[in-house]
């Protein structure tokens, strides 16, 4: 149950997020990454509509972050509590940019 | 006591998640909480589809109890794969930064932090990992 939405202009991406970020649906996130980040230089992951994130969410946000960090820059924008408070207690919070 | 039995696999993950749900919704579960719980059940069950059993496969028990004063309710994990204790490994390091980061170990640490208590047993040949988590 995750919906991925991208739109891309020139080096920036925008991925919106709708649903669960967790075990059965983050390889497709990460299949979605893989194919867009050769070339991005300005990564947005929207998390407005994002439910919740487990630990193998984390894990592909931290692979797009270390892609990220040697070609240009991933933010991560309207994160809600709940997400939030998951990026705290796992100290993401220090290694992503986040907006709230 | 409700309880239901599915393959220790991870593409039954959703249909676990809901069943807990439904039993969360009956007792007016707050939102926050029904989400916490449901990564614990992500990192949970994805552990026991990966670990617990050979590629023969194994299936497992989820059972759902409630407590009063205070409130909580208290989820057991139970299935009969090899021994594995998944509260024994060392918390992960928190500092480190992006490149160092592993993360393995993450999982089972956000389920300690977010739960009121997280207690295993191997007992009758049998995995027991049991949450508990107050809803009042």
């Amino acid at each position: 149950m995750l919906k991925i939405n991208k739109t891309a202009d020139a080096g920036k991406v925008n991925i919106s997020l709708e649903g669960r970020l967790d075990t059965v649906t983050s390889p497709e996130l990460d299949a979605e990454l893989k194919e867009i980040l050769e070339g991005t230089t300005e990564l947005t992951l929207d998390f407005a509509g994002l439910e919740y994130v487990s630990s193998a969410g984390l894990r592909v946000l931290l692979a797009a972050q270390k892609t990220m960090m040697n070609q240009g820059t991933l933010k991560i924008v309207n994160v809600n509590d709940v997400v939030m408070e998951i990026f705290e207690v796992t100290g993401f919070t220090d290694i992503l940019k986040i907006e709230p | 006591m409700k309880e239901m039995t599915a393959a220790a696999r991870i593409e039954s993950i959703p249909a676990v998640t809901a069943f807990v749900d439904e039993q969360l919704e009956k007792l007016n579960c707050s939102r926050k909480v029904q989400i916490q719980i449901a990564v614990a059940i992500d990192e949970i069950f994805s552990n026991i589809a990966r670990y617990a059993y050979g590629p023969e496969g194994g299936e497992a028990t989820i059972r759902v109890e409630t407590e009063e004063d205070p409130a909580a309710v208290v989820i057991s994990f139970i299935d009969q794969g090899r021994p594995f204790d998944p509260l024994a490994k060392p918390d992960p390091d928190l500092l480190l930064g992006p490149e160092e980061r592993d993360i393995g170990g993450l999982g089972i640490y956000l389920v300690k932090k977010t739960m009121d208590d997280v207690h295993y047993e191997y007992s009758g040949g049998r995995n027991i990992l049991t949450i508990r988590k107050q809803i009042g």
